[in-house]
């Protein structure tokens, strides 16, 4: 393959479907954070119809792009999941439990306290764990001879639980955003008073694990202080984002909040992006030396371009059918 | 005690696809009659057939929406626990897998949607057209699945370059020798499922004389499908097990208990084999009958365990009686469709109240018959990861330890505990409520604006107050 280079186009739709599985699957699992705060029981009914819909479709991006990982960069896979062993059972049992409880808890009567609590429950250890993900992915591995050889707990340090924690309030933000966009009354006026101190939480906490980032890791702090360079751009289009966000919440705009809170992440996504390129497996190993073999790329590159646009247009077509408002007392029960 | 990472990561893989595989199992085939049923509604318009159709897309839709849900942690277990694995094999296996999640969201976003919630809102045709296709996309799954599977037991066209294995020939590795046997196996077995869970079901609507039209019709359905199925699945077994004679004669000496070679091998019914001995304790046999059966002549030369070193020997207790009991509810099935011939000339298959008890009682028997070929399948490859080319001790994440290994087995076992009583107990509820009066169904499910998912497609409630259908 000298006319492409499989490996960028794989990185290229792996970084897109994490991308999407975190806009998407970060609103929902928000909503699960925010809900033992909820103001009443309406509230809660509205914010789970609110997501209903769409919660298993944004799921999908997060087995695509898993799976993307063992066929495209399989050190990635067999590197990241031993290492973060416990972190990935937490975040799938979160996971499951929470996608049980969004089909039972509709259904039950007597019993729907308990799918509430497993809804909350599920959907704060997942954010958390994911959080720590991206902590444990910039403090880095310890690999020897392409396989993982560290502990069990190596994952958690100090600075994994604040991005962890940095995850969840994020997501939460997401979560209060968009339901000032699909709700309306005294539930949409809950969400308009908690997104500003989430937005001052989100800034806190990003704020100082921008800060720390650098300590942790002597390659970024090269890439950001070497030279100045033009990256500088991303942290400053994120503020920019946190700041519409602020000034949309002041002019009780709808849509705005939620779009400005995708530039926070978008952002952010790209500013770590290139902290770390092209390193993939931190400290050592880069894209290229995570790759499978360029015809197993070339083999499900074929499927993954042909069923991406499926994907996309049946996810945008489930959107387009539930768009507006969620009233109380309506969507399925 | 030592806690052995290995050992518990087998059992952790063990009991997580297990649990996962008697969900797919039963979808395969009951999508298949699912679009029968709705081929059956588009010729003759028998109202009949459409509320079955409708009652069993119900049940498809929970079984389905829990296959997906324990489906997602099987995904990550090749890394958590087989990190070396992984490694070596994803130039073959990461295609693959990854073209079976490429299907299922295919089939998901395309045509489950519609088969759900399409009726009445799309033209008949097209609604029977999703049907298909949900059908034939099920199998498109499994064909992958499957696939990847069986070349971890026949592995073919690949080349193993400083540990990692090259695909040479796709072609040669996707259709690998015993892939085949094994999809024709599994299909068959999914059919079989399918086909004994609605015999079952209608048996029991038949007890309480509830819709017995509809009923009837269904379990004649199913009673010539399992009279043709049933003994096809021995034959198709058998050519499996000759295929897996000629690829991996140590799992077939452990099925049979065969320990020396020779000619004239008994076909063992009972015995206790003794690992340690290297002999079996006890047995009762039926002369030259495993020498006919594998090698067609009854003095055919058998290869025995005795020309395998012991730690390259499969758990011969657990191969061989795992093996005994799927033959075992093989010839159940068997039997049970040749007594539903027997009734059904007299008339009578659908009032004989002890006919329809059994049939009731053997809706578990498929699932473990399933279980139990996998288990044979499975532990007669030990040592064997890929066989021949990497073992299981190779193969497993180097940094596991016993305690990590302990607290996510003990972990997926609470947690699937959980889920899988929820769902039986869910799913136990929408078969009691059964299948809707005609003039319900008209108007049943006519909200636009309801979430596209498996699970809502059905309205029972999880629990109420009263009960309404016990009775």
């Amino acid at each position: 393959m000298e006319m492409f280079d499989l490996t960028i186009i794989w990185a290229g739709i792996i970084g897109f479907g994490l991308m999407m599985y975190v806009l998407m699957d970060g609103f929902d699992l928000g909503l699960g954070i925010l809900y033992p705060f909820a103001p009443d029981e309406d509230a809660r009914d509205v914010m789970m119809n609110s997501v209903a819909p769409v919660w298993d479709g944004n799921e999908t991006w997060l087995v695509l792009a898993g799976a993307g990982l063992l066929g495209a960069f399989p050190l990635v896979y067999s590197v990241f999941l031993p290492a973060l062993y416990i972190g990935v059972f937490l975040m799938l049992a979160g996971l499951i439990f929470r996608g049980v409880a969004f089909e039972f808890r509709f259904k039950s009567r007597r019993n729907r306290r308990w799918w509430n609590r497993a809804f909350c429950w599920g959907s704060g250890v997942a954010a958390f764990a994911q959080g720590a993900v991206v902590g444990a992915y910039i403090q880095g591995f310890h690999v020897e001879n392409f396989a993982f050889a560290g502990g069990a707990f190596d994952w958690l340090t100090p600075f994994s639980v604040l991005t962890g924690f940095g995850l969840m309030a994020g997501y939460a933000l997401l979560g209060a955003t968009w339901l000032i966009l699909k709700s309306e009354g005294h539930i949409q006026e809950w969400a308009y008073k908690v997104t500003p101190l989430l937005l001052a939480l989100v800034l806190g906490v990003f704020g100082i694990i921008s800060i720390w980032t650098p300590f942790v890791n002597p390659v970024v702090w090269e890439r950001w202080f070497g030279h100045l360079q033009l990256i500088w751009i991303f942290p400053a289009l994120a503020l920019l984002s946190a700041f519409m966000v602020y000034r949309s919440v002041k002019r009780r705009d709808e849509g705005i909040p939620f779009v400005a809170t995708i530039g926070i992440y978008v952002f952010t996504y790209l500013g770590l992006i290139v902290s770390k390129w092209p390193v993939i497996v931190p400290p050592n190993y880069t894209l290229w030396d995570a790759a499978s073999a360029p015809e197993s790329q070339l083999f499900l590159l074929i499927g993954v371009l042909f069923v991406i646009p499926i994907i996309l247009t049946y996810t945008a077509w489930t959107y387009w059918v539930f768009r507006g408002k969620v009233r109380v007392g309506e969507g399925y029960h | 005690m030592e806690l052995d990472p290995l050992v518990l990561s087998r059992m952790q893989f063990a009991f997580v696809v297990s649990f996962h595989a008697i969900f797919p199992v039963f979808t395969i085939g009951l999508a298949s009659y699912i679009a029968l049923l709705h081929g059956l509604f588009f010729k003759t318009n028998n109202p009949a057939w459409d509320r079955l159709a409708l009652f069993w897309t119900k049940v498809f839709a929970v079984v389905f929406g829990m296959g997906v849900v324990s489906g997602i942690v099987m995904s990550f277990q090749f890394g958590t626990n087989w990190s070396n694995f992984s490694q070596a094999a994803s130039n073959f296996l990461g295609p693959v897998l990854s073209y079976e999640v490429v299907t299922a969201f295919f089939l998901e976003a395309a045509f489950l949607g519609v088969l759900l919630f399409g009726r009445g809102k799309v033209p008949q045709g097209v609604h029977l057209f999703a049907a298909i296709m949900v059908a034939i996309g099920t199998f498109i799954s499994s064909f992958w699945i499957l696939s990847a599977n069986s070349w971890m037991h026949t592995p073919a066209g690949v080349e193993l370059i400083d540990y990692r294995f090259h695909v040479v020939s796709w072609t040669e590795a996707i259709f690998n020798p015993s892939f085949p046997y094994r999809f024709a196996h599994m299909a068959m077995a999914s059919f079989l499922t399918g086909g004994f869970v609605v015999a079952g079901v209608s048996a029991w609507f038949l007890l309480r004389g509830r819709d017995p039209e509809a009923n009837r019709r269904a379990l004649s359905m199913c009673l010539w499908l399992l009279l043709f199925l049933a003994p096809a699945q021995a034959v198709v077994g058998d050519f499996h097990g000759l295929n897996t004679l000629e690829h991996q004669p140590a799992k077939v000496a452990a099925m049979e208990g065969h320990w020396e070679t020779s000619g004239n091998v008994p076909l063992l019914l009972f015995a206790i084999p003794d690992q340690e001995a290297q002999t079996n304790r006890f047995e009762i046999g039926i002369p030259n009958l495993a020498s006919l059966i594998l090698t067609h002549s009854t003095d055919g030369v058998i290869q025995g365990l005795n020309e395998f070193a012991p730690e390259e020997q499969p758990p011969v207790w657990i191969v061989f009686w795992a093996f005994r009991v799927m033959v075992g509810i093989g010839l159940l099935m068997i039997a049970t469709a040749l007594i539903g011939l027997l009734l059904r000339r007299k008339g009578k298959f659908h009032q004989h109240t002890g006919f329809l008890k059994t049939l009731v009682y053997m809706i578990p028997m498929p699932f473990v018959a399933v279980l139990a070929g996998w288990i044979v399948t499975e532990s007669g490859r030990a040592p064997w990861l890929v066989y021949g080319m990497m073992t299981h001790a190779e193969g497993v994440t180097p940094s596991l330890t016993g305690p990590m290994a302990l607290f996510t087995l003990v972990g997926y076992a609470l947690v699937y505990v959980v889920v899988f009583y929820a769902g039986i107990y869910y799913l136990t509820r929408v078969v009691r409520n059964g299948m809707l009066p005609n003039e319900e169904r008209e108007t049943a499910g006519d909200n636009f604006r309801r979430p596209m998912r498996p699970l809502s497609a059905t309205e029972t409630p999880f629990d109420d107050d009263v009960d309404p259908v016990r009775n």
